[in-house]
């Protein structure tokens, strides 16, 4: 089925269009707002983009493939990113990680089989002096702890381990 | 001890800093006002007197930068400021637009005004949403209050537009020419330089791209005077000026982000940070961000020439040597982001060089055959290091791997990957040739 933006998007689009001096420069911005819509960059939302911002097709796979922001297959409900990268690391990133892992009972890359929570390890996310963190969708959560990661977590309605 | 400074880090305090109200009660949008009574050189000469080296890490003087922006007949001109903070270990561009997004769109007006320009966007990484949001508060409040549009403050002909864009995600999109792709819609790949964005930038035309904390110096560097403000730093003989923002992560007490005059040395700053956690030894020191090459306290700053005034350091420990572009530099690293990065004695050095291995070879865009590959193969030898199926002979391949990517790419990428996995293997040999000697880590060593 072709993808339609809701209308609120839709003035967004025009609004966002505006803000350039050629279309293709919404490439991103259109991209983030449509995933938004749609959980995911289907073949729909790449078509409509390229419609939309008269683009060849091709050109709009080459810029979802090239963003690690851009998921290519449907994910969960919500995305949680545990930063892997030194800083976070040295203070215990990595043990966050696993705890994540072991709590989902998934690995990293995976979706929880209710659909409710993807789990993937992200590269330093600039927040090293209040490490070791982590980014459940657009929120920053900072200086973690076990107990803290439980808590939200159980906040989400996630069916822990 | 460091006195904290409040230039940059003025309003940070104050509540609700990021509101136009408190922005405006605490002085904000005068120096917009006092610019735009000035010709666009003008300015540009006090920015070049500030001296202000770019503080996104490659130290380049803002104001020379401007100066080289040539109003073109036919093409417009643009303002990019890159905020794709990503460099690991770095943590202060963030503060600014958390904190203080209307110093950034002040600056953003007057840089914009300085070299020509009427339209600026700010290129910040989705991650950062409360930076997004903040910035494009500050970006509605000032166009309803007619700072932003076809008459700024209603006093002069001279549009001015800020935009937020966003990236995707991508490391790579921090290098100058891959955030204008990016910018444009592209794949952030870097492009060849010359020609250099200020003859051809954004969408063909001259653009100058200017780092978050860089821009945000330009408002008070206006009312108080480049000059003045340059001489704040302890290394203003060495065109190194003002103040600049500082932050200290990994083994220390307290963590965090802080203003000071340009210059601290390392062991100011970590002691300023609470020193190193549970009391123990220092083992090395990212300067600047993971591209920048490791180092330790026993090193000692080698500037023999007398003339040099470099020399005043001569035979010191590099951590005892005020941070500064052309300090760092000699000190046989770089000063990067101003972000340091302290690594405690315990720590295996083979999981720190396998850890910032793996984030280059996932952010390495993939363009030039000897980054994408050069990278992988790296990560693969410091795996099977760790993983206690390493051979001496591959460790030695490390050098020539990296030699092969330094100055056979498009951008800088290629060094900031090489450059820091050869010095740790350079400097931490023993540790390698420890790993491979007891077919894995021998101290079972966490990273922590």
């Amino acid at each position: 089925m072709p993808f339609e933006p809701t209308p609120e998007r839709a003035r967004e689009i025009e609004e966002i269009i505006g803000r350039y001096p050629n279309k293709q420069a919404a490439c991103l911005p259109l991209l983030h707002l449509c995933q938004e819509q749609e959980g995911w960059c289907s073949d729909d939302v790449i078509a409509f983009v390229a419609q939309r911002l008269e683009l060849p097709t091709s050109h709009v796979v080459g810029v979802v493939t090239f963003y690690t922001l851009f998921n290519q297959k449907p994910v969960g409900k919500h995305q949680l990113w545990v930063c892997r990268t030194l800083p976070c690391a040295l203070r215990g990133g990595e043990s966050i990680l696993h705890y994540c892992e072991k709590r989902l009972g998934i690995h990293d890359g995976e979706t929880t089989s209710d659909g409710l929570v993807t789990l993937r390890s992200a590269e330093c996310l600039a927040s090293c002096a209040s490490a070791p963190m982590m980014q459940l969708d657009k929120d920053y959560h900072e200086d973690l702890t076990p107990e803290r990661v439980d808590e939200i977590l159980m906040k989400l309605g996630a069916n822990l381990r | 001890m460091l006195q904290p400074q409040k230039i940059i880090s003025r309003n940070y305090e104050l509540p609700e800093s990021w509101t136009l109200a408190t922005f405006e009660k605490a002085g904000g949008y005068q120096a917009i006002r006092k610019a735009l009574q000035m010709e666009p050189a003008k300015i540009i000469d006090e920015m070049k007197a500030a001296n202000i080296r770019g503080r996104g890490g490659a130290g380049f003087p803002m104001g020379v930068k401007w100066s080289f922006m040539r109003p073109h007949p036919t093409k417009p001109a643009y303002l990019v400021v890159n905020a794709d903070e990503g460099e690991p270990g770095t943590h202060k561009d963030r503060t600014i637009m958390e904190r203080d997004p209307h110093s950034l769109i002040e600056g953003c007006m007057i840089g914009a005004y300085a070299i020509g320009a009427h339209v600026a966007y700010i290129y910040v990484r989705d991650e950062l949403h409360l930076a997004k949001k903040r910035l494009w508060d500050a970006i509605h409040d000032a166009r309803a209050k007619g700072y932003l549009g076809n008459r700024p403050f209603g006093a002069k002909d001279y549009p001015l537009e800020v935009h937020v864009h966003t990236g995707g995600g991508a490391y790579i999109c921090g290098e100058e020419t891959s955030l204008l792709n990016s910018l444009e819609g592209k794949r952030g790949e870097p492009r060849f330089k010359p020609p250099f964005p200020a003859q051809v930038g954004a969408f063909g035309c001259p653009t100058t791209v200017n780092n978050v904390e860089s821009i945000a110096a330009a408002g008070p560097v206006l009312l108080m005077g480049g000059a003045e403000f340059s001489k704040l730093s302890r290394l203003h003989a060495l065109n190194d000026g003002g103040s600049r923002l500082y932050g200290v992560n990994g083994h220390v007490e307290k963590p965090g982000t802080w203003e000071f005059n340009c210059g601290p040395t390392m062991n100011e700053l970590i002691e300023h940070a609470g020193g190193v956690s549970k009391g123990r030894k220092i083992k090395c020191v990212i300067p600047g961000g993971s591209s920048t090459p490791v180092l330790l306290p026993g090193e000692l700053f080698h500037a023999p020439d007398d003339k040099s005034p470099l020399h005043e350091w001569h035979g010191k420990s590099v951590f005892d040597v005020p941070m500064g572009v052309d300090t760092m530099r000699t000190a046989g690293s770089m000063l990067g982001t101003c972000c340091l990065t302290v690594i405690a004695e315990g720590t295996c050095m083979v999981r720190v060089a396998q850890n910032l291995a793996r984030f280059y070879k996932h952010e390495s865009c993939g363009q030039c055959t000897p980054c994408r590959e050069g990278t992988a193969w790296i990560l693969r030898i410091f795996d099977k290091i760790e993983n206690g199926q390493g051979e001496l002979r591959e460790l030695d391949q490390v050098a020539d791997i990296a030699s092969g990517i330094v100055g056979n790419t498009i951008c800088a990428f290629g060094e900031g990957a090489a450059g820091p996995a050869l010095t740790f293997v350079k400097k931490f040999r023993a540790e390698f040739v420890a790993h491979i000697e007891a077919k894995g880590c021998p101290s079972k060593g966490s990273i922590l």
